[in-house]
């Protein structure tokens, strides 16, 4: 469905007289077969929204090549448009305008006739529970609502290739949770392939099949969900040891589990390192403890989180990745 | 051709339809020009024979005619970067629709409105007691439709690459100024000192101003109505070039 190649962008911006090139996308490949669901995860400036953009003919690769459902991206732009949907992050419903007739006008602007797009439009409606906001503004809407319109919108012409950027950037979680289920939705009922970029672990997490992290405009890595947790060294034990005087053992037994090589964190009475396969190791650790007379006040076992992947994947967490990209705004993309 | 002329129109349906909703927009654009003939045409009367016409009117409205043709259009850029805002320009850009029919589209709503204002001070004009033939006027609107869309396209276009009303509304002004002190809209050229008819003769839109008169004033000789259709079309086609240069850049 997507195959690109060596895709970068570069942009130029100014400040004062100095020029400086900023490389937004630096040398992607992707391959993305039909009926995946692919969640783009990244920090903000990673260059998650100028992939999509060039993915979607709206920003013309500096670099390399990508064919989008069999269509080149420069040269059969037309093409590639007509069969994609394109979520952007803004949207595209004018807040004064009526939510159906800027759906219905959208759908022609794909050629489809006024007929068959009212009918499109009313049945997408239905699906994704906007029955009776045909006729309204959407300033009147819920932030949830007016995104469930926007995707409306993007699936007016019925593309089997959907893009979604960060579609549910701003909801409160009950609107995100109900959006989920629409995204989801969108293969199971529909059987489309879908590219989301989005900067929430847990998004990612629950919608697709298969992540792809970029950092800093390159791929760090594309997997299942699961595969790249367990890339992570194992497990997060915690343990908050009773009694400071026995620390120091708690830590040195936590240590020398599995093959030994994990580091062990004190801090305070609190004791945490990496282990693989913590459900099998920890009830070993915790006889072991007894035995030797180490009372325990808590014991906490977490799976590693998408962010343990990119931590150690980049070095960086993702919220630190946040925090210290100071994303140059290039011309034309939106933010 | 035919799917290009139904995506410009699914586009102009959409902005009129947007603003007949708002339609206070089209008579407040028109407001300032019938203040300009109510409040300003009758101290032109006594003054009229000094100028070289006859009827104050028709002397006058040409002027109000092409200053509401680019005043106004100047203004359109400001409801696109509301759009480009709201991603209704990107949204617009990612469907298979040629993408100067999304300028166009946008253009034939602007030169509708100028036409509904352009009707409005004709009529008003008539009834100031304006003597103007039926032709004259007919290619008094077509020169200010022209000119009135170039501006438009113009400011489509500026604004599609600025994407700020912060820098649209100084620019604008800083146009405005020389092309109304310079055009002899509210007053001829002629009447002023040789060097100031000198520098007039180099603002396109001075040749634009005199056709229209000489058109309303039924005076069809001469080539001041050449060399004021030869700068409408001119300017019309070189703004249209802009915009759908800009509208069809790939990172617009």
């Amino acid at each position: 469905m997507i195959h690109a190649r060596g895709l970068a962008q570069t942009f130029e911006t100014k400040q004062g007289r100095t020029t400086t090139q900023v490389r937004a996308v630096d040398g992607v490949d992707l391959d993305i077969e039909e009926g995946e669901v692919v969640g783009f995860l990244g920090p903000n400036g990673a260059g998650k929204t100028t992939t999509l953009r060039m993915l979607t003919t709206l920003l013309r690769p500096t670099e390399g090549t990508a064919t989008v459902a069999g269509y080149d991206v420069v040269t059969q732009s037309a093409d590639v448009r007509r069969s994609i949907g394109y979520v952007s992050q803004t949207g595209g419903i004018s807040s004064y305008a009526r939510a159906g007739e800027e759906v219905m006008d959208h759908g022609m602007l794909y050629g489809r006739t006024k007929a068959q797009v009212e009918k499109r439009g009313k049945e997408l409606f239905e699906e994704l529970q906007l029955d009776g906001l045909w006729d309204r503004q959407s300033k009147t809407m819920s932030g949830g609502q007016k995104r469930r319109l926007d995707i409306a919108m993007g699936l007016i012409h019925d593309p089997t290739l959907v893009f979604l950027d960060e579609p549910t950037t701003g909801l409160d979680p009950q609107a995100r949770a109900n959006l989920w289920t629409h995204i989801s939705d969108l293969r199971e009922r529909r059987g489309a392939t879908v590219f989301l970029t989005t900067h929430y672990l847990d998004e990612a997490d629950s919608l697709s099949d298969r992540i792809i992290i970029i950092d800093k405009g390159q791929i760090v890595a594309s997997d299942t969900s699961d595969n790249l947790k367990s890339a992570v060294s194992g497990d997060l034990v915690d343990l908050e040891v009773a009694g400071a005087e026995h620390v120091a053992e708690a830590a040195k037994r936590l240590g020398s589990l599995g093959d030994g090589s994990s580091e062990v964190e004190v801090n305070g009475n609190r004791v945490s390192g990496r282990v693989r396969r913590a459900g099998r190791a920890v009830p070993g650790l915790l006889r072991d403890l007894d035995a030797n007379g180490i009372a325990l006040d808590a014991i906490e076992v977490h799976r590693p989180t998408l962010d343990d992947v990119f931590l150690t994947l980049t070095g960086r967490s993702l919220r630190d990745a946040e925090a210290s990209t100071e994303t140059p705004t290039p011309e034309g993309a939106p933010q | 051709m035919s799917t290009f002329l139904r995506e410009c129109f699914i586009v102009f349906r959409r902005q009129l339809r947007m603003n007949l909703r708002n339609p206070a927009w089209v008579f407040i654009g028109a407001f300032q020009p019938v203040l300009y003939v109510v409040l300003f045409g009758p101290l032109l009367k006594p003054l009229i024979g000094q100028l070289g016409a006859t009827n104050a009117y028709t002397f006058f409205i040409p002027g109000m005619l092409v200053q509401l043709g680019i005043f106004g259009a100047f203004f359109a850029g400001f409801g696109l970067i509301g759009e480009w805002r709201e991603g209704v320009i990107e949204a617009e850009r990612v469907t298979p629709a040629n993408r100067s029919a999304l300028l166009v589209g946008r253009l034939m709503r602007d030169e509708l409105q100028l036409l509904v204002q352009a009707l409005i001070l004709v009529a008003l004009g008539y009834a100031m007691g304006m003597d103007a033939p039926f032709d004259g006027i007919l290619l008094g609107i077509a020169l200010t439709l022209l000119i009135g869309g170039a501006c438009a396209a113009s400011s489509l276009a500026f604004a599609l690459t600025v994407k700020s009303e912060d820098v649209m509304a100084p620019v604008i002004n800083m146009v405005m100024m020389p092309v109304l002190l310079l055009s002899g809209i509210l007053l001829p050229m002629t009447i002023g000192p040789g060097w100031l008819e000198k520098a007039s003769d180099f603002m396109p839109i001075r040749w634009v101003v005199d056709a229209v008169r000489n058109a309303f004033g039924g005076n069809w000789d001469g080539s001041t109505l050449f060399w004021g259709s030869a700068w409408s079309v001119g300017l019309f086609a070189l703004a249209i070039w802009w915009g759908t240069a800009t509208f069809r850049r790939e990172n617009a």
